[in-house]
């Protein structure tokens, strides 16, 4: 499965592609298959998001999107080291699947 | 310390007005990130693994209280409570939104501070020893001369965009806390057979994947053609530099290709011909940055007497306190270590606190050092315990100053976007199982660095740890025997590596090797030095 990410322009947030639109949850994101290296080219573009790439991914168990390789993992939540900055910081359980 | 004079200012000023205009026209669309990418780096300003980075300079580590406040404001106001102090003596942010950054650079314009050249192939910026103008074992405090080359690479425009980056370090004394002979060009302040002060020049050396002890090229410029010499080495550079190859373009290739003696020739040719173009600055304006230098007035008559009743007190005195060249003086180390904590990381109100402390017990001076600490030169001996008691209310108490505990770790994949692997919980972890035995295992640096770029200086650890991908996973290799002090020398690799859990068991099995084998007095560098690497080897992989 290919997704694509980036990060917002303004705020250097790291965004995942949902079919329509930028979301700072990786769980919103979609497989864009072989239109992945077309959607970044459009929408870098149309500058709705910065620096895009796309990479592999892969469905877990409750059927989640999740990058396939570590660095994304960790974009996708935040350091690990510092739980109360990531994107879940009340979830003690929310970087369980990253490493 | 030093005050900007008007160009300075002015320079500084206007580069922040260029790069708000800058900022404003990629927002509007009207430049690409391919075209504003490099306007931004300029400024200091990276896309990281979460968000913008933006890395501050802080030349030779300086700073005053007013400058501490300021990074802290900026960290509440603009990052997310926190900034990261690195091995360059820098401060780094990990949360900087775009369009906050104008105002970020005004922030820090107004106490004489910017981002400007600590990023790119230009020269950065400039390091020196942590304890300048502090210690007695000084011939002399290398800082005005780190200054002078500050002004003289700043904006040079013959040097900004060399084949690769460029990092200078300034030190006055035999002993060496800033790893001179690890950059581009390590200058030592020296006394010739005369009795006159020159400056001795190491080029070529540098970690990264191929790392280089410098060679000394030149063991005396005259102090009146320092600058004249820096420019015939950086010229010679210029030239000749791996341009075709980014892996081989610093300095320290041109030098090993060359080898030393070559290049050296070149760069005397250079500097003979440069001789007559009259480029060094006047020496009074040595003497005018040097006033700005002056030693504080140091009170005379102190008592040496501190009072040890407290166990805990007297024990971080031993550990993190060091002689000073003024009597009833110490310089005091404050640990961004503390056990399992992340490695260089303050919160805002820590460097509001010794923004306080800075001021109150250490004439308005503070210093980065390049083991992620925060130095207070000058204190008095009588202020230690009330410092102290400062210190460990708000969880900068550690007594750990080069022990197991006090580790150089990059942010590794935890931040950064080049990492293999993550370096702060390794760091952590070392920490965390280790301390406890920090006074049986004395002096011991251990340096981790995410991938091969060695930010984390981890050639030059006596235990160095260094974050390698295997096909995917994390994976950590050992490296022992490195040390960036005098007797500067470079880690070996001992052999496959290690997961996360193994590279920590891996570590402790290294130090049991060195408590089982060394005699009297013996550091876990000198102990691994007459013993080489076999006995740690058969521990390791049995
Ligand atoms: C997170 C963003 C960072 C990036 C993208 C980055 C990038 C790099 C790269 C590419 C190199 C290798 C240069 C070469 O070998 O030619 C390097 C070297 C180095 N960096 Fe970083 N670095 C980062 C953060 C840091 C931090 C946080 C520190 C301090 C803790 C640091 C200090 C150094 C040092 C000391 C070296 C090795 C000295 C040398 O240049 O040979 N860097 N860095
Ligand atoms: S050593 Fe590698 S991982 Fe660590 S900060 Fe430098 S570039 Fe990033």
């Amino acid at each position: 499965m290919k997704i694509v990410t980036g990060n917002d322009l303004k705020t250097g947030a790291v965004t995942w592609w949902t079919g329509s639109d930028w979301s700072i949850h990786v769980d919103d994101a979609v497989d864009a298959g072989d239109q992945a290296e077309t959607i970044a080219a459009r929408e870098e573009a149309a500058r709705n998001v910065n620096s895009p790439y796309v990479i592999e991914a892969v469905t877990d168990a409750d059927g989640k999107v999740r990058p396939a390789h570590i660095k994304d993992r960790i974009r996708a939540l935040g350091p690990t080291v510092r739980p109360d900055l990531t994107l879940k910081p009340a979830d003690p359980t929310a970087g369980n699947w990253v490493i | 310390m030093y005050k900007y004079d008007q160009y300075d200012q002015a320079m500084v000023d206007a580069r922040v007005a260029e790069f708000r205009d800058q900022v404003r026209r990629r927002v509007e669309g009207r430049i690409t990130e391919d075209q504003f990418k490099p306007l931004r780096l300029q400024n200091g300003l990276y896309l990281q693994l979460h968000a913008y980075m933006l890395r501050v300079a802080v030349p030779y580590g300086t700073l005053s209280s007013a400058q501490m406040h300021a990074l802290a404001d900026i960290a509440d106001k603009y990052d997310r409570g926190y900034g990261h102090f690195t091995t360059r003596q820098n401060i780094q942010y990990n949360w900087i939104k775009l369009e906050d950054t104008p105002d970020i650079l005004a922030d820090l314009a107004k106490v004489e501070m910017h981002a400007i050249q600590t990023s790119g192939n230009c020269i950065r910026n400039i390091s020196s020893d942590h304890y300048a103008g502090a210690t007695a074992d000084e011939l002399i405090d290398p800082r005005p001369y780190a200054e002078l080359l500050r002004q003289w690479s700043s904006f040079h425009p013959e040097f900004l965009a060399l084949p690769r980056k460029f990092k200078i370090c300034v030190i006055a004394s035999e002993a060496d806390r800033a790893a001179m002979k690890l950059h581009d060009i390590g200058i030592r302040i020296v006394k010739n057979d005369s009795g006159e002060i020159g400056a001795a020049f190491y080029v070529g050396g540098g970690m990264g994947r191929t790392p280089m002890i410098a060679p000394c090229i030149n063991p005396f410029v005259p102090l009146d053609q320092l600058v004249t010499y820096c420019e015939a080495c950086l010229r010679v550079y210029n030239r000749y530099g791996r341009r075709d190859n980014k892996y081989k373009a610093r300095i320290k290739i041109l030098v090993h290709e060359l080898g030393a003696a070559e290049y050296t020739r070149q760069v005397e040719e250079e500097f003979a011909h440069l001789l007559t173009q009259d480029i060094e600055p006047p020496l009074a304006e040595l003497e005018r940055i040097s006033t700005y230098f002056a030693s504080p007035a140091f009170e005379t008559g102190l008592s040496d007497d501190i009072d040890r009743s407290d166990p805990d007190f007297a024990l971080w005195v031993d550990t993190n306190t060091v002689p000073h060249k003024a009597p009833g003086y110490v310089s005091a180390v404050i640990s961004l270590k503390p056990a399992g904590g992340i490695p260089g990381d303050a919160s805002a109100e820590q460097m509001h606190l010794i923004a306080d402390l800075t001021k109150q017990y250490s004439f308005d001076e503070c210093r980065v050092t390049h083991t992620q600490n925060i130095v207070l030169p000058h204190v008095k001996k009588a202020d230690l315990h009330a410092l102290w008691t400062s210190l460990e209310a708000a969880g900068l108490g550690a007594a750990n100053l080069d022990r197991i505990g006090d580790i150089i770790a990059c942010p590794g994949l935890d931040y950064c976007s080049l990492a293999n692997a993550r370096s702060i919980p390794v760091a952590q972890k070392i920490s965390e199982r280790l301390s406890p035995r920090s006074a049986e295992l004395g002096e011991l640096k251990v340096k981790i660095s995410g991938c091969i770029n060695a930010c984390g200086h981890h050639h030059a650890g006596h235990i160095g740890v260094l974050g390698v991908d295997k096909k995917g996973v994390e994976n950590y290799q050992l490296l022992l025997g490195g040390s960036e002090a005098d007797d500067t020398s470079l880690g070996k690799i001992t052999g496959p590596g290690f997961d996360e859990a193994g590279i920590v068991d891996a570590v402790e099995k290294a130090t049991e090797v060195y408590l089982a084998q060394r005699t009297d007095g013996e550091r876990f560098l000198d102990t691994y030095r007459r013993i080489g690497i076999n006995p740690f080897k058969e521990a390791l992989y049995g």
